[in-house]
């Protein structure tokens, strides 16, 4: 690549820092420094802000990077997880927002701790969501390295490793500093900006086929090399039945995982009421789905303008479709149309990073300072927890960074897939169990949550995702026992047994009154903070 | 609000409840979709309650809102069309993502063109997506929101009677 497209390319994204840290500083004057505050943003975001912050949060690398990658390598294969991606929000819709919204205060822990022992639930729910986030951290940062990579030419590791860096240090300035409202702000940007450059481009690539969608799946089924195989399913999972059954496991994953991620369930704090919690979910599945159906076309279009080849050739696990495809539609490689599209579209890349791992790293750090630092030492006063919360930030950022660097050459949907699988697997089950069956008690709770974690990460281990295969983590070890990449099909049904099988074992009679107080709160919002 | 319910409307639904939550005013005027006499469900405390014994706990107010037919009535609605609607959706997803991986010989089925059953049948995902999105929140806010105002207030107030009028 050419200075150009490094120069404007940097400046892009300076801007939006720039802007970003400027709202930091302005939202974050008058700052009363309350728990409320730096959690939730005082909770008075409307449903429209919060249904755009949603989006920015969920619309991740791995979305618009790790995805039309797939497309482009795999064709329809790739298509399944955009899929997966938006019915999962009929889970959170249905299940999870409103009663979330009205039972908790701002995190998954505080549902569940409402009804239970809650110093046990606490750091159990405070683990897991701690875990989660940290793999998804993970999965934004690789991301961010394989950018860089190709920005620079894909030779300059040390390159990418300071971009890693500076990205995790921008986050921990944005949270630490500014908190939900900054995070809040930084993400309806990002949103407003993915969306907006997804637009143009769908719009050059569809341009680029004069309209024709036709002729542009034909082209990329031509181009691939597969033809007609390449539109539908079967190229990257319908090999054995290993294949078929991790993705079936995926799909599983992806569909129940959502409604466990920790980022996400805490923006149904930031609203007033469960109705506009309700609200944004509908503004959110309205934006995800549109971006998803766009990047169906981006994906084909990578395809069909640029061939697999030129795709893989850049990045191996198709992680740079986009850029490239910007480039080429610009007016190719040297043309001022080229480097300017291709610079906007790294920034954005950029920007949508930053934004997503901003998210995270606020919602882990609440996981560390409202639910396990409060239960392991119990004389914190409100302010002293936010105090802790912005150290946490600090921890978390270092943590994701130090990870990040070691992971460099996995797709980043896939290793979001993994993320979504612990989710599903340790918190979905104890989130439901507590909101819906009256007989749960302690036990259960802290069983179905360690009952889905340990299983997830341990099977995790032991896949072919770290060890054992060429493309592993450690090509070098084999520490191979489970056959599957993604440990769903397996961990997700563990932690609903665990749940299940802890509370008819405990001899603790499950607390009527707190089930009551759970259930009433939960569907009317009486008492909601 | 709805003072046609039979039951006795003290001044918390006029003055106390606005003062704590902004919010309440623009879910009661806003939408102006009445729930309509029919559907606004039956009375929700016995009104013995109100003068309730101040030594009577939280757990109380919340069982016996629990057992009250409004809150039975906004839970069986909840229940009602959140049930069918995840068990449609969900074995649709499921039966989709299985076909994909054990029947792709169907999937690659042409259609029209290029398309083929499995681009139908994606884009059908996310159609069905988009419709039950859009059914959920139609049915929450005309069949739940307004019944679940009520009781929140209903039960506010009777935990605050219990606080001795402290909060």
């Amino acid at each position: 690549m050419t200075g150009e497209h490094q120069t404007l390319a940097l400046l892009l994204f300076s801007a939006f820092v720039a802007v970003t840290l400027a709202i930091t500083t302005w939202v974050s004057r008058n700052r009363r420094g309350s728990a409320e505050e730096f959690y939730a943003g005082g909770r008075l975001f409307t449903p429209i802000e919060n249904g755009f912050a949603i989006a920015g949060d969920y619309l991740s690398a791995a979305s618009f990077l790790g995805v039309t990658g797939l497309i482009a390598l795999f064709g329809y294969d790739g298509l399944l997880y955009v899929v997966g991606f938006l019915v999962a929000w009929l889970v959170v819709l249905f299940l999870v927002a409103e009663l979330v919204r009205n039972c908790g205060r701002f995190t998954l822990a505080d549902v569940v701790a409402a009804r239970m022992r809650e110093r046990p639930v606490r750091i159990a729910a405070g683990t897991s969501s701690v875990t989660v986030s940290v793999l998804y951290l993970v999965a934004q940062m690789v991301g961010a390295g394989s950018l860089v990579a190709l920005l620079l030419g894909g030779t300059s590791e040390v390159a990418s490793a300071w971009t890693v860096i500076g990205v995790g240090a921008l986050t921990v300035i944005y949270v630490s500093l500014g908190g939900m409202r900054a995070t809040t702000w930084i993400q309806i940007v990002k949103a407003v900006l993915l969306l907006g450059g997804t637009i143009a481009l769908t719009v050059l690539v569809l341009v680029r086929f004069h309209g024709d969608l036709d002729r542009l799946l034909l082209t990329a089924a031509e181009r691939s090399g597969h033809g007609e195989a390449f539109l539908a399913p079967g190229l990257k999972y319908g090999g054995d039945w290993t294949a078929r059954f991790d993705f079936i496991s995926l799909g599983l994953a992806l569909v129940l995982g959502t409604a466990g991620l920790p980022h996400i369930l805490s923006r149904f704090y930031t609203v007033p009421t469960a109705r506009a919690a309700r609200r944004s979910v509908v503004w959110a599945v309205g934006l995800i789905g549109g971006f998803y159906l766009m990047t169906i076309v981006l994906g084909f279009g990578a395809a069909a303008v640029l061939g697999p080849d030129a795709v893989r050739g850049s990045n191996t696990a198709g992680n740079t479709a986009v850029p490239l495809l910007a480039l080429d539609l610009g007016g190719g490689a040297g043309s001022t149309g080229g480097t300017v599209l291709f610079a906007i579209v790294a920034a954005i890349a950029f920007a949508t990073i930053l934004a997503v791992v901003a998210g995270i790293t606020l919602a882990s750090s609440a996981s560390v300072a409202h639910d396990l630092y409060a239960s392991l030492r119990r004389r914190g006063k409100p302010h002293s927890e936010v105090a802790v919360a912005r150290v946490a930030a600090v921890g978390v950022g270092v943590v994701a960074i130090a990870l990040g660097l070691l992971a460099r050459d996995l797709n980043v949907a896939f290793l979001v897939g993994l993320a979504f699988a612990v989710a599903a697997s340790a918190n979905l089950p104890v989130l439901l169990y507590s909101l819906f069956w009256r007989g749960f008690t302690t036990r259960g709770a802290v069983w179905s949550v360690y009952g889905g974690l340990v299983p997830a990460v341990v099977l995790v281990v032991l896949s072919p995702v770290v060890s054992g295969s060429p493309d592993s983590l450690f090509p070098g070890v084999d520490l191979q026992y489970f056959p599957l990449q993604n440990p769903g099909l397996v961990s997700i049904p563990l932690g609903f047994l665990a749940g299940w099988l802890g509370t008819v074992t405990a001899a603790e009679v499950p607390d009527e009154a707190k089930h009551a107080e759970t259930e009433v709160r939960s569907l009317t919002g009486a008492g909601a903070a | 609000m709805q003072s046609s319910k039979g039951r006795p409307e003290p001044a918390q639904d006029a003055g106390n409840p606005r003062y704590d939550d902004p919010w309440y005013d623009a879910l009661a005027s806003g939408w102006g979709e009445s729930a309509g006499a029919g559907e606004s469900p039956p009375g929700v405390m016995p009104p013995t309650r109100r003068e309730g014994g101040a030594g009577s706990a939280a757990a109380d107010v919340y069982l016996e809102v629990q057992r009250s037919t409004a809150f039975q009535e906004v839970r069986r609605r909840y229940r009602r069309f959140v049930a069918p609607a995840f068990v449609a959706f969900f074995a649709w997803y499921v039966g989709y993502v299985v076909a994909a991986t054990t029947a792709p010989e169907l999937m690659a089925h042409p259609v029209a063109g290029s398309v083929n059953v499995a681009m139908v049948a994606g884009l059908g995902q996310f159609a069905t997506t988009f419709l039950l999105t859009w059914a959920y929140a139609r049915h929450a806010r005309l069949r739940r929101d307004r019944a679940a105002l009520e009781l929140r207030w209903d039960t506010q107030e009777l935990t605050r009677g219990m606080n001795g009028g402290a909060s």
